[in-house]
């Protein structure tokens, strides 16, 4: 046993962090890190940074053709293109920071494994990769926004920026759960997959809202827009896409009780995440 | 250091009441050999009843605490638990049992270069690196010039470290790694890095660091390193501490222990 004359005070125990909390503390090296990611990303290809968007760019193209001229989806939402790309690239942005921050951990399994430092880094790091990454898409959709006739206001940035800060926030969240949890069981980056697929087609992104609303139940469509990622797709119709009530049709209802809800949520996941993470970052080293 | 910081450094060591830096207080540590690699395998091991891993205990009950300014070695053959109880000090694995508390900043020559990245030139790794070791900027620009310095990669600093050959790559991490500010410095058989000039040069840069009064814990295998740099030695032999003391005894103890051992198995 410890000698109890022994002073205790100036002690650490090594490995126990401060959390998420941390992160904040060493955003020097956080920062090092989303640069090292962003300047790595296409190191080896000829083409670089295209290739980010190569791939939305097809994708785009093949929903706007195939969703909204060959299955009608454009009849009925004014400006389709600027609705479908606002929805693309968030789901997408989404998409990419949720599936980076599941496979931070073991991607950085050298580190993990040698060196302590906080681990909630590297999932951190992953999704400011993507957010670096979705501001040019996002410079692309004013480019369109302000050609068919959008215009900027506080209210517009404002709302933008909500739901981009939602999405931050809740892919942070769902990635320290699943990141933490693909380190002993590589199934968890699987079951991303899966529900990252469910994310593309259950937010409004290619079509309208109100189909739901027309197909499902009353209790079904509610559900419906209680989905975090439902409010965030809105938020981002309403601050580049909408241009005036005759749009609202369009439009996902009571976005302002929506927001607070899917901010309730985010904020649980994120604590649920941190809990996970805490827990099962103890046993990182050795199973990795 | 001024040359009173220094003495004061000696005297505490010399002295009876040195003020701990580290304490190992009962340790356990067991690692769990896990069967299961999917939700599937675990799954159909619970609904067996089959166990989901065997136990192999690393430590069993360790006591130890090391005094600021006092430079140990850990000896014991391979398997004996000497590097768990290093990664334990360093944070990278946590007791199952028992406690490990450390005072002051940790910093681990324990496999070097972890943090390298292959497309960052020799600059971009020297800061990245010193950040993961829990350098602030300030500090990294402080110490630039010296970092280079000691690792000799001369010109090569602008260039990526994939072209870097194995010694080149080795000293520059070496060399961030034994430039980050700490009070505590743990060396897990670093000292086998590069030829025999810079292993030299590496050993005197150690031996620095303890006449600073820097607290050190070393585990290698090479026992002239461990006499050059040790007064106190740790004899470990299957997770349980054996020996604690002078550390001529330690090595006379590892040496008498290797011999049964390879006639018993």
């Amino acid at each position: 046993m410890i000698d109890s004359s022994i002073d205790l005070s100036d002690f650490q125990t090594p490995g126990r962090g401060g959390g998420l909390a941390d992160v904040i503390r060493r955003r020097y090296l956080l920062g090092l890190l989303v640069r090292k990611g962003t300047s790595t990303r296409y190191r080896n290809a000829a083409l670089g940074w295209m290739w980010s968007y190569s791939r939305p760019l097809s994708q785009y193209v093949i929903y706007y053709f195939v969703m909204g001229v060959l299955l009608g989806n454009n009849r009925g939402i004014d400006d389709f293109a600027v609705y479908l790309l606002s929805g693309i690239i968030a789901i997408n942005f989404f998409n990419e920071s949720f599936g980076a921050a599941t496979k931070s951990i073991t991607d950085n399994k050298a580190l993990v494994k040698k060196i302590y430092l906080p681990r909630e880094l590297f999932p951190v790091a992953a999704v400011l990769n993507a957010l670096v990454h979705f501001l040019p898409q996002m410079g692309v959709l004013i480019i369109a926004g302000l050609l068919s006739g959008w215009r900027p206001s506080m209210m517009t940035i404002g709302t933008g920026l909500l739901g981009i800060g939602i999405l931050t926030l809740l892919s942070t969240g769902l990635g320290l759960i699943f990141g933490a949890i693909n380190v002993a069981y590589r199934d968890a980056q699987n079951l991303v997959d899966v529900i990252r697929l469910f994310v593309t087609w259950t937010a409004p992104v290619m079509y309208s809202w109100k189909h739901v609303g027309d197909a499902l139940p009353h209790w079904a469509e509610q559900l419906y827009l209680l989905n975090p990622l439902t409010t965030a797709v809105g938020l981002l119709h309403r601050g580049f896409w909408y241009m005036g009530p005759a749009d609202s049709v369009n439009l996902i209802p009571h976005l302002w009780r929506g927001s607070i809800i899917a901010i309730v949520i985010t904020a649980v996941v994120i604590v649920i995440g941190q809990l996970v993470f805490r827990r099962r970052e103890r046993t990182f080293a050795q199973d990795l | 250091m001024s040359i009173d910081e220094i003495n004061t450094a000696v005297m505490r060591k010399n002295s009876k009441d040195v003020r701990p830096s580290i304490i190992i207080d009962e340790v356990h540590k067991a690692f769990r050999l896990r069967k299961a690699r999917s939700m599937k395998d675990a799954l159909l091991s619970t609904v067996k009843g089959e166990p989901l891993s065997t136990t192999f205990e690393a430590l069993k009950g360790i006591d130890l605490t090391v005094g600021e300014g006092e430079s140990v070695a850990v000896l014991g053959l391979n398997g004996s638990g000497k590097s768990t109880l290093l990664k334990l000090m360093s944070g990278v694995l946590e007791p199952d049992r028992g406690r490990v508390l450390t005072r002051g900043r940790v910093a681990g020559l324990i496999e070097v270069g972890a943090g390298f990245h292959p497309d960052l030139t020799g600059r971009e790794n020297v800061y990245l690196n010193a950040a993961i070791l829990g350098m602030s900027k300030k500090e990294t620009d402080e110490r630039f010039d010296s970092i280079v310095e000691f690792s000799e990669i001369g010109d090569f600093l602008e260039s990526e470290v994939k072209h870097y050959s194995s010694g080149m790559f080795m000293r520059l991490a070496f060399s961030v790694a034994i430039h980050t500010e700490m009070d505590i410095l743990l060396v897990d058989e670093i000292l086998s890095v590069g030829d025999a000039p810079f292993r030299a040069k590496c050993r005197a840069k150690i031996r620095e660091l303890v006449d600073h009064g820097k607290t050190m814990v070393v585990v290698s295998h090479d026992m002239s390193t461990v006499r050059e740099l040790c007064d106190r030695g740790v004899v470990i032999e299957k997770g349980v501490k054996k020996y604690d003391g002078d550390v001529e005894t330690a090595i006379a103890m590892l040496s008498a222990a290797k011999k049964p051992a390879t006639g018993k198995k």
